[in-house]
């Protein structure tokens, strides 16, 4: 059985339109007009215990308001949910003692105060027993290498240290079920790096079931097998990255390294041409003519290397944001 | 049948010794980060005083005006009456209100409240197994415990200083209990007064003007500007509808016990409403909590 299902989960927000000038200002105090902003439209999904999902999409797709549904913090408008047997929205206490909501831009602990006293609160509050408590608390610090900063204040932490803190926060009452709202957001590539490796044999240790949103690229790569693209609300691919790929990207890039120097314009009838800096040319081609047109070159010039690789992952992804946007627009 | 309902006792006993300890953690928590402030506060205490210093000098000139007009004799001071207040009773009136504000205003609580709901701060609630008005609530208690203990010294000293204005000496027995009783009442009631506005930011998100409306009516109907028997009692009987408020018993009440203006079955009475007054702000902004939770998770996030 899924450890959370969703059903048809459909929630749209209203907002408050208001118009430029100042008259349309005065007319707001009497009238005002609302636009309903649908975040998620009739969303289904199934999720198993255990799985690592990444939740993509564009800016206002969609990712937050999902885990803000199924982390009880709003209401759908309609279709139901159940995460461990519990609808998220009724908010019981069991249920909030088993799962926990990071998001990279929120701050939960104590200002003013070291990271530890706000373990300390966490504890109570989920009421982990001591000896658990500290388990938990000294093999997580070790994990994240914080275990020196544990007596500062939050505030003269910085950011990578807060995030690693805020993690041990929502971790230590060993949730089952862990939503990351860009966990990663602000940081630099060896802070993101560090969570990634910990957020990977953190998951694959306690074998929980993790659900992200990032923006980032390499989060995903290093760390989700299967991927949930949103845009407009709506579910627009649901598998594995390689299965992305394939969907939204039909060419390779193929890199080759001559051995003698050639004439530039020699390649200049290649199709997306994408770099030629001799010895080195680099080029796209769809993927059924990979072999056609590499079997070409091959016999008109000395090649010492070649490389065929999927195109970066980035783009990839931004072709499918566009494509699930034409198809929202259209549809 | 018996053994059962045991159990329910047992596992019942459980979850309220794991809420007094969350509680109890949550207390100290506050107690610590107040006193990373400790400096802020000491400056803090001293200035509480500056405006009753300008209240004093104020009424010994009105003081002064009216024993000048009434008797031929004025070199001794002022000696007359004002409402029943005499020029001592009158500075011993403001100084109590000091001790009365120093338990019943909640800096800061409104506009904490409506920030949360407005910055979304408010989902941690919502997410954690943790109830947010227990959380202020053991929050306020630290603070204002942390800050008797800082500001005792200097609150003794003034006392000391200003000995000589009560006239009567100091109350005895049942009035200071009562007194004790009416300040721990007045906490609780501008706590739970000061949330019931803050949770209106459901509903509004911006409670910045009625904050002021808030404060305004507390300045003048609590009796922290002027004892509320100089208040007209007509030709419209504002007095009355005054008494009938219930910020009287954030300033003007423990005052009044402790000075003697409120006396016998009209002290217990007093007490007696307050107590009503502090457990219909606590229904209240309960179900403004339940209701505003229910809208903010239908409409926003």
């Amino acid at each position: 059985m899924p450890i959370i299902e969703i059903k048809n989960l459909t929630k749209s927000y209203r907002v408050y339109q208001k118009q430029e000038g100042l008259m349309a200002s005065v007319k707001g105090l009497f009238k005002r007009e609302y636009k309903a902003v649908h975040a998620v439209k009739d969303i289904s999904l199934e999720v198993e215990e255990g799985e690592f999902v990444a939740f993509l999409g564009p800016n206002g797709a969609g990712k937050t308001t999902t885990l803000k549904l199924l982390s009880g913090v709003i209401n759908p408008d309609k279709g139901t949910c159940s995460v461990m047997g519990y609808t998220p929205w009724e908010r019981k206490n069991q249920y909030r003692r088993r799962f926990s909501l990071v998001m990279g831009q929120k701050n939960q602990l104590w200002w003013d105060l070291p990271a530890l006293e706000s373990f300390r609160l966490n504890q109570h509050i989920y009421g982990v027993p001591k000896a658990d408590f500290d388990a938990t608390r000294d093999q997580l610090c070790d994990m994240l290498d914080v275990t020196r900063l544990l007596n500062q204040p939050v505030r003269e932490l910085s950011l990578g240290e807060r995030m690693k803190m805020e993690l041990i926060a929502a971790l230590l009452h060993k949730p089952d079920v862990l939503f990351l709202d860009e966990p990663t957001i602000g940081l630099d590539v060896i802070a993101q790096h560090k969570i990634q490796e910990f957020l990977k044999a953190y998951q694959q240790e306690q074998n929980n079931t993790v659900l992200l949103t990032s923006h980032y690229m390499k989060d995903i790569e290093a760390l989700c097998k299967r991927v949930v693209i949103i845009a407009n609300g709506e579910i627009y691919h649901d598998g594995s990255l390689t299965q992305i790929v394939d969907k939204f990207s039909g060419d390779k890039v193929v890199t080759l390294h001559l051995a003698d120097s050639v004439d530039r314009d020699a390649f200049k009838d290649l199709p997306n041409l994408i770099d030629v800096t001799p010895p080195k040319i680099k080029f796209r081609v769809q993927r059924e003519k990979v072999g056609a047109v590499l079997s070409g070159i091959l016999n008109s010039y000395a090649v010492d290397d070649i490389v065929v690789e999927d195109p970066p992952l980035e783009e990839v992804i931004s072709n499918a944001f566009s494509a699930a946007e034409a198809a929202g627009k259209v549809g | 049948m018996r053994f059962l309902r045991l159990k329910r006792l047992g596992k019942w006993v459980r979850a309220v010794i794991s809420d007094a300890r969350t509680w109890w953690t949550f207390f100290k928590i506050s107690i610590n980060e107040r006193l990373v402030y400790r400096g802020d506060f000491m400056i803090g205490t001293l200035m509480r005083f500056l405006p009753t210093l300008t209240q004093i000098f104020l009424w010994w000139a009105i003081y002064d005006v009216i024993s000048t007009a009434g008797s031929a004799d004025s070199s001794g001071g002022p000696d007359g009456q004002i409402a029943g207040y005499r020029y001592g009773d009158m500075v011993a009136y403001y100084l109590m209100v000091t001790i009365s504000r120093a338990f019943s205003s909640m800096p800061g609580l409104t506009s904490g409240i409506a920030n949360q709901i407005r910055s979304g701060e408010v989902k941690k609630f919502l997410i954690q197994p943790v109830d947010m008005q227990g959380c202020l609530l053991m929050q306020r208690i630290a603070h204002k415990l942390v800050y008797y203990l800082i500001a005792a010294l200097p609150f003794a000293f003034v006392f000391y200083l200003c000995g000589a204005f009560f006239i009567d000496g100091w109350p005895v027995a049942d009035k200071l209990l009562v007194f004790f009783m009416s300040l721990v009442l007045s906490f609780a009631l501008g706590f739970y007064l000061e949330c019931t506005i803050g949770l209106i930011g459901f509903w509004f998100l911006e409670v910045t003007s009625l904050t002021f409306i808030y404060m305004l009516m507390n300045f003048l109907l609590s009796g922290h500007m002027f004892p509320l028997e100089l208040l007209p009692e007509g030709p419209v009987n504002i007095r009355a509808v005054v008494e009938f408020l219930p910020f009287k018993y954030l300033a003007y009440f423990p005052a009044a016990v402790f000075l003697g203006k409120v006396e016998g079955a009209a002290m217990y009475q007093g007490l007696v409403v307050e107590l009503i007054w502090v457990v219909f702000f606590i229904v209240v902004s309960r179900v403004l909590w339940f209701r505003g939770v229910k809208r903010y998770s239908g409409f926003g996030g």
